[in-house]
C-alpha cells in the first residue's frame, strides 16, 4: 500500500519547484474566478501580468513597487530561518519613515539631508525591532504578538507625526509634511521613471546577503541556526548575540525600506506610506525559501501582482480586493506544496508481510 | 465620577470587549490541545462578511450566526488539514490563513459595502433588567453578549471539570505520550482546531450583526491578534480571559471618552491604547516565566507526527 | 503612366484615410478618468462622485468613455494609478481625495495635455484645477435644525482630521445652532479617518452617553445614523442621502451633487474653453442639495429648514459674515465682511462658544 514518509534529504530543485506549483495554482484560481466573475481568463491574466511589464514605465514601477517588500523580507528571511518570528516588518518600516522624515525636514537646509534621513530611518527601525527582541530575551514575551502591537502603535505614531509636529505649516492644515526638496530626495537612477538609489540598496542587500550566507562565517551561523538549534548550542555559538543581531539587521532593513519611500517615490511623509509592504514582505520571504535570489524573484512576482490589481480595476472593472485574495492563496498553496518537499509517496509492504 | 459615566464605560466595555472574549475562547481551547493558529483575524472576517450576507440575504439573524460560524468552521478546517495533515508549520499556516481570510472577506464582501440589516436589539431580561444600575448594566444586553456568557461557563466547567478537558489538556502537554496511551491526538486537536474557528466565526457575526450591522473589509481591525494576546494574559484560565477582555474593552474606547470629557490629548495618541496595554500586559506577565512556562500547554506550535 | 497612376492612388489612399481618421476623430468619444479615494460603494463621498460620473455618461451618451478606479491609496500608488489613466487616453481625470494633490501634480507634469480636476486642494497649475463643494452651506442649516431639535442642549459632532475643511463645517453647524438656541452647547469627537464604521459607531455611542441628542457626522459610512436610529435620537446624514439607514433618526442628508460640475467642465474641454479654477459649488449651484427632510420633523423645524436654504442659495445670507471670534476672543472676520473664498480654504479656528481646542 501507499504511504507517505518524510524526506531525509530534499534535493535543491524540488525546493524551487514548490514554489512553482504554487504560483500555477494561484494563476488557475485566478482564471478560475474571472471566469466565474463574467470576464476572459486569458485577457484577465494578460492584464494581471503581463500588461505591468509593457513599457519601460511600468517595469520602472515594478522595481518602485518591489523595492521595500524587497528589503523587509530580506531582513525577515534571517529571522525566520532563526526561528524568530518577526511580524514587524510593518512597524519598522513606519517607523523609518517618520523618523526619517524628521531628521530631513529638521535638516533641511543641509545638502546632505537625505543621507542623514537614511541614517535616522536605520536607526529607527533597529529601535523597533530591538524593543521586539529585548522583550523576549528578557520577559520571554512572544515574539510575534510583540511585534503586531508594535506595528499599531507605530502606525498610531505616524498619523500623530502627520497631524502634529511633522504637519507641513503652509499646508493648510492638512495631514501631511512638507514635500521635500531635492536634496532631500533620493537621486532617480532611469531616467522618466520613478526608480530611485532605494531599489539599487534593495539589489544590493539581497546580493550582500546571499554571500553573507554562503561564504562567511556569521552566514555559517545563522543557518546551522536555522536548521537546528540544538547543534547550533553544542558548537558554542552564541545564539543570543545571534538573535540579537538578526533582528537588529531586520529592523535596520525595514527602517532603511521606509525612509526610502518617504525620500522617494512619495516625496514626504504621508498618512498612507505604505500599503501594507511590510506583511506582503513575509509572503516574499517564504515564497522566495527564504533564499535571497529567490526572494528576488517572489519579490517581483508580489509587485507584479499588486501592479496587475490596479490594472485589473481601470481594464476589467474587478474590485481591489482581488489582490488580497491572489496574496493569501499564493501563501496557502505554497504551504500545501510544501508537504511535497518534506514527504514522499512510498510503497511500503502490508504489515503481515514484513512480520512473516 | 458619577454613576451615569461609570455606568456608560462599563456597558460600553462589554460591548466592545465581547467580540474579543468570544474569540479567545475558541483559540484558548484550541491551543490547550497544542495547537497555535494565528489565522483569527481572517476566520472573523470570514464569519463577518459570510454572516452578514446570509443574514441580508435571507433576512434571518439567525441564519446568518450560523453562517458566520460556518465559514469560521470551514477556514479552521483548512487550517487543520495543511498543519495537521500536511505537517506544515503552523505559524505560517495561521499567517497564511490570516492574510487569505482577509482577502477573500474583501473580494466576496465587495457588492455589499454600504448595505446594512436591523442588527440584533438589546433584550430586556424582566425583573433583572430593572434593578438599578446592575440591570441596565447586566440585563439589557443582545443575544449574542448573552450567548457568550453561557460559552463562557460551558467552556470553563468543561476544562476543569470534565475527562473530555482532561483528555484536551493531555493532548496539549505531551502529544507523544498521550497518543503511546492511545488518546486520538489529532482527533482531538482538530476538534479543538474546529471550535476555535466556530468562535472566531461568531465574534465575527457579532461585529458584522450587532456591533455595526454593515459589511467593511478589515472591520475587525487588529481584534483577532488582541485575543491572542488575551490567552497569554489569561493564562489559559477561563476566569482571567473574561476580566482581560472587558479591560481591553474599555482601553478601545478610552480614547472617545476622554475626548468627551474634554481631555485635549491627541487622539492618535489615544488610539495607541488598546495595544500599548496589551504590550505592557505581555511584560508583567513574561516577568513571571515560572507562571507562564507552567500554564502554557508544553508542546504549543509544534508540529505532531506519531511517525517520529 | 504607372507612377503617376500609382501616385493618384497614393494622393486618393492618404486622403481617404484622412477622412476615415478624422471622422472617427470626430466620432471618438472623449475618455474621461476618475479615482476614488474609498469604495463606491460607501453609500459616502466615493458614492456621489461615481453617482455623478453614471449621471454625467447618461448626459452625454456616446460622447464620453468613463473609467472609473476605487480604493486608490493616497500615497505612491496614487501617482502610478493616474499615470495609468494618462497613458490610457483619457483626456480628463477627476481625483476626488485631497491626499492626491501632490501625486496629481507630479503626473500633470509629465502629461501638459491632459486636463486633472482635484477635489478638495489647494494647489493649481495650468492644466489642474481644484473643486470643492460648499458642504458649510448645508451645515449651518444643519446646526439651525439641530439647535431648534435638541432637548438637551447638547449636540454631537463626528469630526474626521482636524483640517480647515472640517473646522469650517463644524463652525458654520454651531453658528447655526446658536442662532436658533443661544444656550446649545457642542460636543467634538475626532475619529481620524473618513471611513470606518466600528470607530464612527464608539464615537457615536461616547456622544449620546455624554447627553448629545442630535447628532452630525463628517465620517461617510452610515453607522451613525444605525446608532442614531438605535437610540433614539436624532442625526444629519452628510455626502450621500442616507434616509433609508434610519428613518426615524434622520432629519434630512447633506448631498453632494456633481454632476452639474462634471457635465460643465467635460463640455468645456471639448470646446476648448476650459480655464484653470478653483471652483466652489454650493445650494445656488444645486451642487450641494438638502435630501430627503423628515416628514416627523415637527413644522417650524421644516419651515427653518427651507426658510435658511433658500435665503443662503439666493446669496441673501452668507454663513461666515463678520463680525465673528474665534474662541480665544479674537477677532477673526471683520464687522460687514463676508470671508473670500481663498480665507474659507484656510480656516484652523473654532468660532467664539466651541470648546475645544484646534490642533497645533
Amino acid at each position: 500500500m501507499w504511504q507517505f514518509q518524510p524526506r531525509t534529504f530534499i534535493p535543491w530543485y524540488l525546493q524551487i519547484v514548490s514554489p512553482l506549483i504554487a504560483v500555477f495554482f494561484t494563476v488557475l484560481l485566478g482564471m478560475g474566478l474571472f471566469s466565474f466573475l463574467g470576464k476572459d481568463p486569458f485577457h484577465a491574466m494578460q492584464v494581471f501580468f503581463i500588461s505591468p511589464l509593457s513599457d519601460g514605465y511600468n517595469i520602472g514601477e515594478l522595481l518602485v513597487k518591489t523595492a521595500p517588500m524587497l528589503l523587509c523580507a530580506i531582513g525577515l528571511a534571517l529571522c525566520y530561518q532563526a526561528n524568530l518570528w518577526n511580524i514587524g516588518a510593518e512597524g519598522q518600516l513606519l517607523l523609518g519613515a517618520v523618523v526619517g522624515s524628521a531628521v530631513s525636514l529638521h535638516f533641511a537646509e543641509s545638502s546632505f539631508s537625505v543621507w542623514l534621513a537614511l541614517i535616522a530611518g536605520v536607526l529607527a527601525g533597529m529601535v523597533w525591532s530591538g524593543i521586539a527582541i529585548a522583550l523576549r530575551q528578557w520577559f520571554n514575551s512572544n515574539i510575534i504578538l510583540t511585534t503586531i502591537m508594535l506595528n499599531y502603535i507605530a502606525l498610531y505614531t505616524l498619523q500623530w507625526a502627520v497631524h502634529g509636529p511633522l504637519k507641513d505649516p503652509d499646508g493648510m492644515g492638512f495631514p501631511e509634511s512638507a514635500m521635500f526638496a531635492d536634496t532631500q530626495l533620493l537621486p532617480i537612477l532611469i531616467e522618466n521613471t520613478r526608480v530611485h538609489l532605494g531599489v539599487l540598496f534593495a539589489l544590493l542587500a539581497a546580493v550582500l546577503c546571499w554571500v553573507l550566507l554562503r561564504f562567511s562565517w556569521l552566514g555559517f551561523q545563522i543557518r546551522v541556526l536555522g536548521h537546528d538549534e540544538s547543534s547550533a548550542h553544542y558548537a558554542g555559538f552564541s545564539i543570543r548575540r545571534l538573535r540579537w543581531g538578526i533582528m537588529l539587521l531586520s529592523g535596520a532593513l525595514a527602517g532603511l525600506a521606509g525612509a526610502c519611500e518617504v525620500s522617494g517615490p512619495i516625496g514626504q511623509l504621508i498618512p498612507s506610506v505604505s500599503p501594507g509592504y511590510g506583511y506582503a514582505a513575509i509572503i516574499v520571504a517564504w515564497l522566495g525559501r527564504l533564499h535571497p535570489i529567490g526572494m528576488l524573484l517572489s519579490g517581483s512576482f508580489l509587485g507584479l501582482i499588486y501592479m496587475g490589481g490596479d490594472m485589473a480595476q481601470i481594464e476589467l472593472g474587478v474590485p481591489t480586493a482581488i489582490t488580497g485574495l491572489f496574496q493569501g492563496a499564493l501563501l496557502f498553496l505554497l504551504l500545501a506544496s510544501d508537504f511535497l518537499l518534506k514527504y514522499r509517496l512510498v510503497k511500503v509492504k502490508s504489515k503481515e508481510n514484513q512480520n512473516g | 465620577m458619577d454613576n451615569v459615566l461609570l455606568l456608560q464605560i462599563l456597558t460600553a466595555a462589554i460591548k466592545t470587549g465581547t467580540p474579543l472574549l468570544l474569540v479567545a475562547l475558541g483559540e484558548m481551547v484550541c491551543e490547550k490541545s497544542g495547537v497555535l493558529n494565528l489565522g483569527q483575524e481572517g476566520m472573523m472576517l470570514m464569519g463577518a462578511v459570510c454572516g452578514f450576507i446570509a443574514a441580508f440575504s435571507t433576512g434571518s439573524l439567525l441564519l446568518g450566526v450560523l453562517a458566520a460560524m460556518a465559514a469560521g468552521m470551514l477556514m479552521s478546517l483548512l487550517f487543520g488539514v495543511i498543519s495537521m495533515h500536511l505537517r506544515a508549520n503552523q505559524v505560517a499556516t495561521g499567517l497564511a490563513l490570516t492574510i487569505f481570510g482577509t482577502g477573500l472577506s474583501a473580494f466576496i464582501g465587495s457588492s455589499y459595502v454600504g448595505q446594512t440589516v436591523k442588527g440584533f436589539q438589546g433584550i430586556q431580561i424582566p425583573v433583572l433588567a430593572d434593578i438599578p444600575f446592575i440591570g441596565k448594566l447586566l440585563f439589557s444586553h443582545d443575544l449574542l453578549i448573552y450567548v457568550s456568557w453561557v460559552l463562557v461557563l460551558v467552556v470553563g466547567w468543561f476544562c476543569v471539570k470534565t475527562r473530555g478537558g482532561l483528555i484536551l489538556r493531555a493532548v496539549g502537554e505531551n502529544p507523544h505520550n498521550a497518543n503511546a496511551i492511545g488518546l486520538p491526538v489529532l482527533t482531538v486537536r482538530y476538534l479543538a482546531i474546529l471550535f476555535g474557528g466556530a468562535m472566531a466565526g461568531l465574534a465575527g457575526s457579532y461585529m458584522s450583526l450587532a456591533y455595526t450591522p454593515m459589511w467593511m473589509e478589515n472591520m475587525t481591525g487588529g481584534r483577532g491578534w488582541i485575543a491572542l494576546a488575551l490567552v497569554v494574559f489569561a493564562s489559559w484560565k477561563t476566569k482571567n480571559l473574561v476580566l482581560g477582555a472587558y479591560l481591553f474593552g474599555i482601553a478601545s474606547i478610552m480614547h472617545l471618552v476622554l475626548q468627551g470629557l474634554g481631555m485635549k490629548i491627541s487622539p492618535s495618541l489615544l488610539a495607541m491604547l488598546p495595544y500599548l496595554a496589551t504590550l505592557i500586559v505581555m511584560i508583567f506577565i513574561g516577568s513571571n516565566r515560572m507562571k507562564e512556562k507552567l500554564s502554557a500547554p508544553m508542546s504549543l506550535g509544534q508540529t505532531f507526527d506519531s511517525r517520529v | 503612366m504607372k507612377t503617376r497612376i500609382f501616385r493618384l492612388l497614393a494622393v486618393a489612399a492618404l486622403t481617404a484615410g484622412c477622412a476615415v481618421s478624422a471622422a472617427s476623430a470626430a466620432e471618438e468619444p472623449m475618455k474621461v478618468g476618475f479615482i476614488y479615494v474609498g469604495p463606491v460603494g460607501d453609500h459616502g463621498w466615493s458614492y456621489e462622485h461615481d453617482r455623478a460620473r453614471k449621471e454625467l455618461e447618461k448626459a452625454l451618451p456616446g460622447q464620453i468613455k468613463t473609467t472609473f478606479v476605487e480604493n486608490v491609496a493616497e500615497g505612491a500608488d496614487a501617482e502610478r494609478v493616474i499615470t495609468q489613466l494618462a497613458k490610457g487616453g483619457n483626456k480628463i481625470i477627476f481625483t476626488t481625495s485631497f491626499g492626491f494633490m501632490n501625486p496629481t501634480l507630479k503626473v500633470a507634469k509629465k502629461f501638459p495635455n491632459v486636463i486633472f480636476e482635484h477635489a478638495t486642494g489647494y494647489k493649481r497649475t495650468k492644466n489642474v484645477s481644484t473643486y470643492i463643494q460648499r458642504a458649510y452651506e448645508g451645515r449651518y442649516v444643519a446646526g439651525v435644525a439641530a439647535g431648534l431639535l435638541t432637548k438637551s442642549n447638547t449636540i454631537g459632532y463626528i469630526a474626521s482630521f482636524p483640517i480647515p475643511e472640517v473646522y469650517r463645517d463644524i463652525d458654520a453647524t454651531f453658528m447655526g445652532a446658536k442662532s436658533v438656541n443661544p444656550n446649545v452647547k457642542i460636543k467634538i469627537v475626532w475619529v481620524n479617518s473618513w471611513y470606518d464604521p466600528g470607530k464612527e459607531t464608539d464615537a457615536a455611542n461616547a456622544l449620546i452617553d455624554q447627553g448629545v441628542d442630535v447628532m452630525m457626522q463628517h465620517t461617510d459610512s452610515p453607522a451613525p445614523m444605525l446608532v442614531a436610529e438605535k437610540r433614539g435620537i436624532r442625526a444629519v446624514g452628510q455626502a450621500s442621502d442616507v434616509s433609508h439607514f434610519a428613518p426615524k433618526a434622520h432629519v434630512f442628508s447633506i448631498v453632494d451633487n456633481w454632476e452639474p460640475h462634471y457635465l460643465k467642465t467635460v463640455q468645456a474641454v471639448k470646446d476648448g474653453s476650459w480655464k484653470p479654477q478653483d471652483y466652489w459649488g454650493g445650494f445656488a449651484e444645486d451642487v450641494v442639495k438638502l435630501g430627503s427632510i423628515n416628514d416627523n420633523l415637527p413644522q417650524n423645524v421644516k419651515d427653518a429648514i427651507n426658510t435658511t436654504y433658500t435665503k443662503i442659495k439666493t446669496g441673501e445670507f452668507k454663513p461666515f459674515t463678520g463680525p465673528l471670534k474665534d474662541n480665544t476672543g479674537k477677532e477673526v472676520v471683520a464687522a460687514g465682511h463676508s470671508m473670500t473664498d481663498a480665507e474659507l480654504a484656510q480656516i484652523n479656528w473654532f468660532v467664539e462658544g466651541i470648546d475645544a481646542t484646534v490642533a497645533k
